[in-house]
């Protein structure tokens, strides 16, 4: 075990998947001079240009040049910065990266890792800020990682080089400075599609994923406190998520909050919700519950940017109303 | 790499003295009549196969678009005949051409275009998305200039694996209007990449006529802004296509970087089998099929000596080729419906965790 921060747990990912697999490189903008955030502070200098290479901005370029690369038989890691800027390149992730493997009859796969930083990070407004994991989980083909602690953004990257399909990677730029302890093993990996259980608990369930899982866990402190014991699971893995870990923790509980940064509406917290909804109706004791952001974009003065945050306290008010509307099956409305 | 592969094009090419253009002069004496019934022969065949696709067009077999390139002939035959089969060929949504002369089954192609079982993709592609990865060929593209910057992608690959191949990317003239263009001539100049871009300039993007939609000198002048060198060729000579070919890529294989070719042609069919083409006269139609590239290479092969008996009987074969290939592919099953799963993805398999 050593500890590390969330940043440095993904570069030292990143190298020992390069030092294991000569196919495997890295290219985005400034990753020479160690990436915009600094994940990849001395890789050029060990793996050398080639390996670690700088791209014109040309967001598009670098997703498809990457898609072509990995047809070739190379595991391109791609960077694009800020996830909003990936939407320059949703053609290529889309339409082509997504879709190669299957249209082409599975002639060929697309190895390729698309790390795109993501979520509110103080004061970066509507263009640096947005949580759009939902969209990519829509996208048949795609993988998709929202990693929350040090440990899990090593084992999860390692594990995304190694697949296959390609995968959508997204970090989240608070967690960059996150210390935890993360182990030294050089074949450790978490598998995807596995749940983390952060908190045992019996009364309801809290499900969320990257930085909201840090809220969520807060939460369940204070419910606690309160004498209201939380079952918080840790996603880490939006496609596939783990339906059998969420399933088992509601079958405990009997309630369910789904929290994200995300915007509410259509969010990935809905295809959680429905699904409980749909396979344990009979046993909830309280409506499932969606927490997520209003409908609006992201602002850059932090009285309008945290009308979009879901706090704690809003999680542990709701989870307390869920318990007392009562524990009677037949009560839910 | 390349050593131990088949070359026979270009080989043939190095026993030629001379160009196109001295074809052209009607001295036959040093014409390898061999190689341009070779290409007479492809040519036909290109478009046999195009015809029989129009037939299942209309014959409601061919459910979905094709993009006939009836007409453009004379670019799929001169591009592939420099392209060994472990170089790298991307090409779009009108691929049809490029795809058999890079050496694609007609059969597998003809079962893909009318989505049955042994397509080239499964029946799961359709025309629009023929790939065969057994010869190089990744993929025809239904986005136009989305193969622009995988192209430069495959050629990166092959860079950072000191690999010997090239890639060759075809493209329309519609695709210049593009971002992908800019983004991936630039990657491919910035990285000294070994790719040939081919624009096909049919005159038409869509059904709208380029130039109406195109500021500035066209694709070569963007090109060569970009700091790709690019020629331009009369893209019905396929003889002309070929020697001009035959030079940039000896710069893209000797590791000078890109280069860029504008083939400049004529789309004598409707932007797809359904389009009758109506926004163009029919006396511009008419001669430009005075141009028709098969008809100017059998201009040559008479000046070499080729009898007309010879002449008919490589059309003829052609066609008795693809209409046995299209019988046989009427005859090809469906897939099965669980195929419908199948190759998504290796991580979260829809069977398993889709509903």
């Amino acid at each position: 075990m050593a500890r590390l921060s969330y940043l440095d747990a993904g570069r030292v990912a990143l190298a020992e998947e390069m030092r294991r697999d000569p196919a495997v490189w890295a290219v985005g903008e400034d990753l020479g001079r160690g990436g915009v955030f600094g994940q990849y502070h001395g890789l050029a200098e060990e793996f050398g240009s080639e390996r670690i290479s700088d791209a014109p901005i040309s967001e598009a370029c670098i997703l498809g040049a990457a898609v072509g690369a990995a047809m070739m038989g190379t595991r391109p890691v791609v960077e694009m910065r800020f996830s909003d800027f990936a939407l320059c390149a949703v053609d290529e992730l889309v339409n082509q990266a997504a879709k190669a493997r299957y249209m082409f009859g599975g002639q060929s796969r697309v190895p390729v890792v698309v790390r795109e930083p993501m979520g509110m990070w103080r004061s970066s407004a509507a263009q640096h800020s947005q949580s759009l994991e939902a969209w990519y989980a829509h996208i048949p083909g795609l993988v998709v990682v929202c990693p929350s602690t040090p440990a899990d953004n090593k084992g999860l990257l390692k594990s995304a080089i190694r697949c296959d399909d390609p995968v959508v990677y997204m970090e989240h730029k608070s967690l960059w400075l996150l210390e935890g302890e993360v182990p030294d093993d050089p074949d450790f990996t978490v598998p995807l599609g596995r749940a983390r259980e952060v908190r045992e608990g019996s009364d309801v369930t809290i499900v969320s994923w990257s930085q909201q899982v840090h809220v969520a866990a807060d939460a369940a402190a204070k419910l606690a406190e309160g004498g209201v014991s939380a079952d918080v699971l840790d996603l880490r893995t939006l496609w596939p998520w783990d339906k059998a870990a969420v399933l088992a923790s509601v079958r405990k509980t009997g309630r369910l909050i789904v929290t994200h940064e995300a915007v509410s509406v259509a969010g990935f917290g809905a295809e959680i919700t429905a699904t409980v909804a749909e396979k344990l109706h009979g046993e909830l004791r309280a409506p499932v519950r969606r927490l997520g952001a209003p409908r609006i974009p992201v602002s850059y003065a932090p009285t309008l940017e945290n009308e979009v945050r879901v706090t704690a306290d809003r999680i542990a008010a709701v989870a307390h109303e869920m318990v007392q509307a009562g524990s009677d099956p037949s009560r839910a409305t | 790499m390349l050593s131990g592969l088949h070359h026979r094009a270009n080989s043939a090419f190095e026993k030629r003295a001379g160009t196109g253009s001295a074809v052209g002069q009607g001295s036959g004496s040093n014409i390898d009549i061999d190689r341009l019934r070779r290409h007479h022969r492809l040519m036909w065949r290109i478009r046999a196969f195009e015809e029989q696709a129009l037939r299942g067009l209309n014959e409601k077999v061919v459910l979905g678009a094709i993009h006939p390139s009836i007409g453009q002939e004379a670019v799929a035959a001169g591009v592939c005949a420099n392209l060994a089969r472990n170089d790298i060929l991307l090409s779009t949504h009108r691929g049809h051409g490029h795809t058999l002369a890079k050496g694609a089954d007609p059969l597998a192609m003809m079962r893909e275009l009318l989505g049955r079982e042994g397509g080239t993709c499964g029946g799961k592609g359709g025309s629009m998305h023929i790939a065969d990865f057994s010869v190089g060929m990744l993929g025809a593209n239904g986005v136009v200039a989305a193969n622009i910057v995988i192209a430069a992608g495959a050629a990166h690959a092959i860079k950072l694996r000191r690999e010997r191949r090239v890639v060759c990317c075809i493209f329309g003239d519609g695709a210049i209007n593009r971002g992908p263009f800019l983004e991936g001539l630039n990657w491919a100049a910035v990285f000294r990449l070994p790719v040939l871009f081919v624009c096909e300039d049919n005159g038409f993007a869509a059904t709208t006529r380029t130039a109406a939609m195109t500021g500035g000198d066209g694709p070569a002048a963007r090109a060569r802004a970009i700091g790709v060198p690019a020629t331009e060729v009369d893209g019905n000579d396929v003889l002309t296509v070929e020697s001009t070919m035959a030079g940039l890529l000896g710069a893209v294989r000797a590791g000078e970087g890109p280069r860029f070719l504008c083939a400049r042609t004529y789309r004598l069919a409707g932007h797809t089998g359904a389009d009758p083409a109506a926004y163009r006269p029919q006396a511009e139609v008419e001669a430009r099929w005075k141009e028709d590239p098969i008809a100017r290479l059998a201009a040559h092969l008479r000046l070499a000596g080729a009898t007309e008996a010879e002449l008919a009987a490589d059309a003829e074969a052609a066609q008795a080729e693809m209409r046995r290939t299209y019988d046989e592919a009427v005859a090809t099953p469906f897939p099965a419906a669980p195929q419908a799963f199948a190759d998504v993805q290796d991580v979260g398999d829809p069977r398993a965790e889709a509903f």
